[in-house]
């Protein structure tokens, strides 16, 4: 499968997300669009909710907390918050 | 591929925990000798961390009462509220919490956590916005859930973040409720319901107040936070537990909304689980009334938090929020945490380990809560057990502190 490829919107909210999410890097590892929010940051249930408020914050849109169970990696993040800014 | 391979991250959590004692959440209780003293692994206990605030677990109204409903009533109603289950006691009880908070309606439920989970889900719908306090508890988050509404969630305890989110939606026709806690089970700060109230009433929302630990605890007649606030009027829907100030097991929703009994054949976890024991519905009635002909509980109650929230600051614990019956002690770490825990139950002292994600920004608890069934004396003991393990932490820190330099 090829991969997919983002527009470079969602590029840059990659990297907004993984400046956001150097708080929660307890173990320093390289952050980038495949990183996983639970099986390598360790991002328990509560922390990724209050990830989801700064991030509701900085880009000045709601994502109900709803959504977020299919968030798995950085770059599902990103697209979620994109449709998001979109007004999805 | 095992079914439970998911669990492996806690599983491998809890066996870290035993391995530094006691299970903190497999604790044994013996034998009870009253509402404040158990034995615990064959070492007499004083409890504090039962939510037990007004004693009434061994108050003799209440036991003589849910005795004589045994004898009377049989041991089980084995049916659900909306078929066989549905005694004139149910319904008494449910007047009687109507009248005691001042609602047109009450409905009650098996347990606290259900009646969130019926209060909630039966309320919001797939239209509709919840918009519930961050530090919200389990059955709030769960309730939320099963009501398939969307979820917006807000900064613990602050009016203006709620009020900007509410604005962040628009002001589009789903209905919106807010919801809040009164005093917050884990660090026993409280709810500035007053301000919450006046966003909701700008936004055009509905507010839910669940007053779980608040309800006997707070205001003049113990009808919980929103009547030390004075706003009882502005608060749309309550809930409570009757697993707390009012001694036994089960929950309710009050409301004086017109169309809030809709609840009793919409609300599936109201209507398919077996109603509440006879003998449960008859200690809370007794236990009501014990609420309204016994203020000297709560000022029982309110002395012993005083005395034991001087006391651990005193010896130099930090505690997580202002003085209340849930004094929450911060531990630097989880380890800490454990081993503090398990000193304090070798002295004979039981509180409520709580640890992250069932705390609030990763906070690692020593959770005490008082009873007005305490007495001063064994307040003061409670205290010097403290005491003597702040000593044993401070050991801790020096050895610790003296381990660096070696490695070095």
């Amino acid at each position: 499968m090829e991969p997919e490829v983002e527009s470079p919107e969602i590029d840059s909210i990659v990297s907004d997300l993984c400046d956001m999410l150097q708080r929660y890097n307890k173990e320093q590892i390289a952050l980038g669009a495949e990183t996983s929010l639970s099986s390598e940051l360790n991002i328990d249930s509560v922390e990724v909710m209050d990830l989801i408020m700064e991030i509701e914050d900085k880009f000045d849109i709601d994502i109900p907390i709803n959504l977020i169970s299919d968030v798995e990696t950085v770059a599902d993040l990103a697209r979620l918050v994109h449709e998001r800014m979109k007004g999805g | 591929m095992d079914i439970f391979d998911k669990y492996s991250l806690p599983a491998a959590r809890h066996e870290k925990v035993l391995k530094a004692g006691t299970d903190p959440f497999g604790v044994r209780m013996e034998e009870l000798y009253s509402a404040t003293e158990a034995r615990v692994d064959g070492k007499r206990t004083i409890l504090v961390g039962t939510n037990n605030y007004l004693g009434l677990t061994y108050d003799p109204l209440c036991m003589e009462a849910a005795i004589e409903a045994i004898r009377v009533h049989g041991t089980g109603t084995t049916g659900s509220r909306i078929a066989n289950g549905t005694y004139a006691t149910h319904v008494a009880l449910e007047r009687a919490l109507a009248t005691f908070l001042d609602k047109r309606s009450a409905m009650v439920f098996p347990t606290g956590y259900q009646a969130n989970l019926g209060i909630l889900s039966g309320l919001a719908g797939a239209n509709d916005v919840i918009l519930l306090d961050a530090d919200s508890h389990a059955s709030i988050y769960d309730g939320c859930r099963l009501s398939g509404a969307t979820l917006v969630r807000f900064r613990h305890n602050d009016p203006a973040d709620l009020d900007k989110r509410l604005a962040r939606l628009g002001g589009d026709d789903r209905c919106k409720l807010v919801v809040v806690e009164g005093i917050y089970s884990m660090l026993g700060d409280r709810a500035p319901l007053r301000e919450f109230a006046e966003v909701k009433r700008s936004h055009g929302a509905y507010l839910l107040v669940d007053e779980a630990h608040s309800l006997g605890v707070l205001g003049d007649h113990g009808r919980g936070v929103a009547e030390e606030q004075g706003i009882e009027h502005e608060v749309d829907f309550v809930v409570g537990t009757f697993s707390k100030s009012l001694g036994a097991v089960g929950g309710f929703g009050a409301s004086s909304h017109p169309k809030f009994d809709v609840l009793r054949y919409c609300s599936r976890p109201y209507m398919f689980t077996a109603s509440a024991s006879p003998s449960n519905v008859a200690s809370v009635l007794a236990a009501l009334r014990e609420i309204e002909r016994r203020p000297d509980l709560r000022r029982r109650l309110w002395a012993n938090a005083r005395a034991l929230f001087d006391g651990v600051v005193a010896a130099g614990f930090e505690v997580c929020a202002e003085m209340s019956p849930v004094i929450a002690l911060r531990m630097k770490d989880e380890e800490t945490a454990i081993y503090a825990w398990n000193r304090l139950l070798e002295r004979g002292v039981y509180v409520n380990l709580a640890l992250p994600p069932g705390t609030p920004n990763g906070a690692c608890l020593l959770r005490a809560s008082v009873s007005a069934a305490h007495t001063p004396e064994q307040i003061a003991e409670v205290i010097a057990r403290f005491g003597a393990l702040a000593e044993d932490l401070a050991a801790l820190e020096r050895a610790a502190g003296a381990r660096i330099p070696a490695r070095l």
